[in-house]
């Protein structure tokens, strides 16, 4: 991959007019994609996915694209769709809204993908999706769980719960029988749709329950120190920390809270979905909740068939968005399928009638709002592992 | 009273590492009469690099690296300390020799760029698989997890625990004491003469037989050593270390700056004062105002410092010459 030169219209301007733009480029670091090499080729499919293969949420990209190739790998030795083989496309977006926006234009403009899958954060699917609308071209999030991502337009589908249902199941799961907390304490990451989304569902359904909140704290992705917060958050007494965040944050986080003596229990979300986050918090978290969207626990043979082929594959234990990246995959394959051309359109209208597929996170339908409606489980961290405690099904 | 005393001690840990950064911005400043932005890179590698080599001592000496509850005897932390401040050192001297020397006599604006530049190739060569990589990693413990004070203190509705752990006053310690050696080695030895010399005037320094680039070296060495320090001491307190691009590297290096800016940039006492007064800005605005705006205390202090006394808390008046 190289770089094309990033002025070239300019050949007048002097040096003092290069200067904002060099500026700039140091400031945000922008890395201009390289030149594509296009091979259009009529028997096969190419489809797209941008993820964070590396940055603070590199197991996110990385375990969605292990899913995805692998159901790659399955629809091609099947025969392909229709006849046509499946290629994919990878970018890696750092786990950065702004790089995301450009590898998705990358894909949707030059590498003229059939489809694109992706993302895992929630703030980098909606960086994404108004370019793929805008191109009609489908996109399916594998675990974008922030109610907005699909209102971008019809384009534009997830195969996980969204946040009202995850931030329900959070709340009912601390007013119930495993933690009965009455007092609630939340630590949120200001920047991201995600947390925030997150956060204001939690809150909402935990007051409905009955519950208090004691504090409500924010932090930024990448922060280092949160002792003043956790400081508020200790003199505030709340049962339970709802912490929606993110595994590298969530993982130092806890490691903090537990040098200032706070023993209360933390909860979380999907974000905290990651092999690292015990990695980093070793025993910080134990006794710890988080919702999700599978447990490897789980004995249903069609969970338990995805991990032997995964673990021939990959020789690791998937984890939720490995398991999502595989159903997002298979979901646009039976899409594609059914569909009569290959046109953004008619895929996507295919794709709107998916109706009770036998996916390894559960049954998905796909609703009138281009969401995913299914149950969620909630897991225990112990020993830096997580283990299943219980599955949650939707409202009926 | 107890949430008091815990954020002071907070400050106090989060201020000396401010501080030491800051050191490096400032003596630089006064040297050469512009700001080094590659500086908060040095800090990044220092930490990496103490990374690094925690990670391949570690098993030599039969330990786990991952094992947060076992910490190796006190002198490999001492070791991989020094062998960051000389690793470092190197990189300050080879950067100044080969990126800023050749611009000696440059507008003082060519000279900036370059520093940004060198920061960004700083930034992406740590980034490369083969080098630190993109992702973040966990340090491994240097120090034993202790604490060496819990203190019961009244607060709220009853008693609450100040926690005093061993990492924070070694924080403390080793910058209070490189800060120390520092201040002897400007204030009390020839070399330092030379560079008060060199920062007063570069032209009649040099007619008075001061070797000015030796000195420039010497001054890049420096604070290159103690930005390794404060490296190495940052991921002891926050073991999550970030990629070596990462946007909080950035706001760690700008706040250390605007240290150096609010004590009086090119005084080596006011950016220590500069590093402790952000960081207490920076922890009771957040804890007793709201965490939401932390940044902002800090930059807002910054520009009524600029309005109020802009030569900073220590600097001293300019006065043009006609």
């Amino acid at each position: 991959m190289h770089s094309r030169p990033s002025v070239s219209g300019h050949r007048f301007a002097g040096i003092g007019s290069f200067l904002p733009l060099l500026l700039l480029l140091a400031l945000f670091g922008i890395t201009l994609p390289g030149c594509p090499s296009n091979s259009s080729n009529s028997n096969e499919i190419v489809i797209g996915h941008f993820g964070s293969m590396s940055g603070s949420e590199a197991t996110f990209g990385q375990s969605t694209d292990n899913g995805i190739k692998l159901a790659i790998e399955e629809v091609n030795a099947a025969g392909g769709i229709n006849g046509k083989k499946v290629r994919l496309i990878t970018y890696d977006d750092k786990g950065d809204a702004r790089e995301a926006g450009t590898v998705v234009t990358r894909l949707v403009t030059s590498d003229k993908v059939t489809a694109v899958l992706g993302e895992v954060a929630s703030g980098l699917s909606l960086a994404g999706a108004p370019i793929c609308q805008e191109n009609s071209v489908p996109m399916i999030s594998p675990s974008s769980t922030n109610p907005k991502v699909t209102k971008i337009g019809d384009m534009i589908f997830r195969v996980c719960f969204i946040d009202p249902f995850q931030g329900s199941v959070c709340a009912k799961f601390a007013r119930g029988d495993d933690l009965i907390a009455s007092r609630a304490a939340t630590l949120t990451d200001q920047a991201s749709p995600y947390s925030v989304g997150l956060e204001e569902e939690f809150e909402k359904a935990f007051v409905a329950l009955g519950g208090k909140m004691t504090t409500k704290q924010t932090y930024q992705a990448g922060d280092q120190d949160f002792s003043a917060q956790l400081t508020a958050i200790r003199s505030s007494g709340p049962d339970v920390i709802f912490i929606p965040g993110y595994y590298t944050d969530v993982g130092n986080i806890a490691l903090q809270a537990r040098k200032l003596g706070i023993k209360t229990p933390m909860l979380g979300g999907d974000g905290w979905d990651s092999s690292k986050l015990g990695e980093i918090a070793g025993k910080a978290l134990d006794g710890c909740f988080y919702s999700n969207h599978y447990s490897p626990e789980d004995p249903n043979p069609r969970v338990q068939d995805y991990i032997k082929k995964y673990q021939a594959k990959y020789n690791a234990t998937p984890d939720g968005l490995a398991a999502l990246g595989y159903d997002a995959a298979r979901i646009l394959f039976e899409g594609m399928k059914r569909s009569k051309s290959l046109a953004g359109a008619d895929i996507a209208a295919e794709l709107a009638k998916t109706k009770d597929f036998d996916g390894v996170t559960g049954k998905i339908s796909i609703d009138k709002d281009r969401n995913a409606v299914k149950p969620a489980v909630m897991l225990e961290m112990r020993n830096g592992k997580p283990k299943f405690v219980s599955t949650i099904q939707p409202d009926k | 009273m107890a949430d008091l005393v815990q954020t002071l001690l907070t400050a106090l840990a989060i201020g000396s590492l401010y501080a030491l950064i800051a050191l490096g911005y400032t003596m630089v400043y006064g040297i050469l009469k512009f700001i080094n932005f590659a500086h908060s890179d040095i800090v990044v590698l220092g930490a990496w690099i103490s990374y690094a080599l925690a990670i391949k001592l570690l098993p030599m000496l039969g330990l786990n690296p991952h094992d947060a509850e076992t910490a190796p005897p006190l002198w490999v932390g001492a070791a991989i300390l020094l062998a960051a401040m000389l690793l470092c050192g190197l990189l300050g001297f080879a950067i100044e020799r080969f990126a800023y020397k050749p611009l000696r006599r440059a507008p003082r604006l060519n000279v900036l760029i370059t520093a940004i530049g060198v920061s960004l190739l700083l930034q992406n060569v740590g980034q490369l698989n083969y080098v630190f990589g993109a992702s973040p990693q966990k340090m491994p413990a240097l120090l034993p997890n202790i604490d060496l004070l819990r203190l019961s203190l009244p607060g709220g509705d009853g008693y609450r625990e100040v926690v005093i752990g061993l990492v924070d006053v070694m924080i403390f310690s080793t910058s209070a004491v490189l800060m120390l050696v520092l201040e002897y080695l400007v204030y009390r030895t020839k070399l330092g003469t030379a560079m008060r010399a060199v920062s007063f005037s570069t032209d009649n320094a040099s007619l008075m037989g001061i070797p000015v680039d030796r000195v420039v070296s010497f001054t890049f060495v420096l604070g290159s050593m103690l930005a390794a320090a404060a490296g190495f001491l940052y991921v002891m307190k926050y073991p999550g270390v970030n990629q070596p691009a990462h946007s909080i590297w950035v706001l760690l290096g700008l706040k250390a700056f605007v240290a150096a800016v609010i004590g009086g940039i090119g005084n080596v006492r006011g950016a220590v004062l500069g590093g402790f007064v952000i960081a207490f800005v920076e922890q009771f605005g957040a804890f007793y105002i709201s965490s939401n705006y932390r940044d902002v205390y800090v930059f807002a202090l910054l520009i009524i410092i600029l309005l109020v006394r802009p030569t900073g808390l220590l600097g001293s008046p300019v006065r043009e010459k006609v």
